[in-house]
């Protein structure tokens, strides 16, 4: 019985090992995403477009 | 027997506690990662036009590389050499800061697969990736 209590106690200590090595993939891409929008300037000029659209509006005033 | 199941449940409630500690974001937002991102940022007002032109394409190993010279006038021809080896030189240190921010050096190697696949699959229309060796138009 005590060698199957150090089996086990092995086991879960090479799962925690496991899984701390896992590479989070979606973090990673999400995290590239990120990047790549800052570094192509990608993001959706949502706000960007609303500043111009207020001088427009002051101008017909 | 009791103990046992009591043993499992500790077991399983550990490996909960790391999943979630392992399923965290991945740490991008350091000194060191944003110098970078800063500089390939004011780089890509350079390289975009060489990217549009096809001179420029990007690789499967997450890097760029000059695939067609004669798009670029002779003249150029060394500033946008010196502009891939600057882009690549940056995106090597890119993946191995974000790495080392993680306190995972080893994922050095995924973390450019991630972006390669990334970089590739965000490419504009009329930019050139390198797609199973070979170069193709997106």
């Amino acid at each position: 019985m005590k060698r199957v209590w150090i089996a086990f106690a092995g086991l879960a200590l090479s799962a925690c090992v496991t899984i701390n090595i896992y590479f989070p993939a979606a973090a990673a891409e999400k995290a590239a995403d990120k990047i790549i929008d800052e570094v192509w300037q990608t993001q959706k000029p949502a706000s960007s477009t609303s500043n111009q659209a207020q001088p427009a509006a002051k101008e017909t005033k | 027997m009791n103990a046992m199941i009591r043993f499992f449940v500790a077991i399983v409630a550990l490996t909960a506690a790391l999943n979630v500690f392992a399923a965290a974001d991945l740490e991008v937002n350091t000194p060191g990662v944003n110098a970078i991102k800063q500089s390939m940022q004011a780089r890509h007002a350079q390289l975009a036009g060489h990217y549009n032109s096809g001179a420029v394409g990007l690789t499967a190993d997450g890097l760029v590389a000059l695939r067609d010279a004669g798009a670029v006038p002779l003249a150029q021809r060394q500033a946008v050499n010196a502009l891939v080896a600057a882009e690549n030189n940056d995106r090597n240190a890119l993946y191995a800061e974000i790495a080392n921010a993680n306190n995972h050096p080893e994922w050095q190697a995924e973390i450019r697969s991630t972006f390669a696949q990334r970089w590739i699959q965000r490419a504009q229309p009329g930019w050139w990736v390198q797609s199973g060796g070979a170069w193709k138009q997106n």
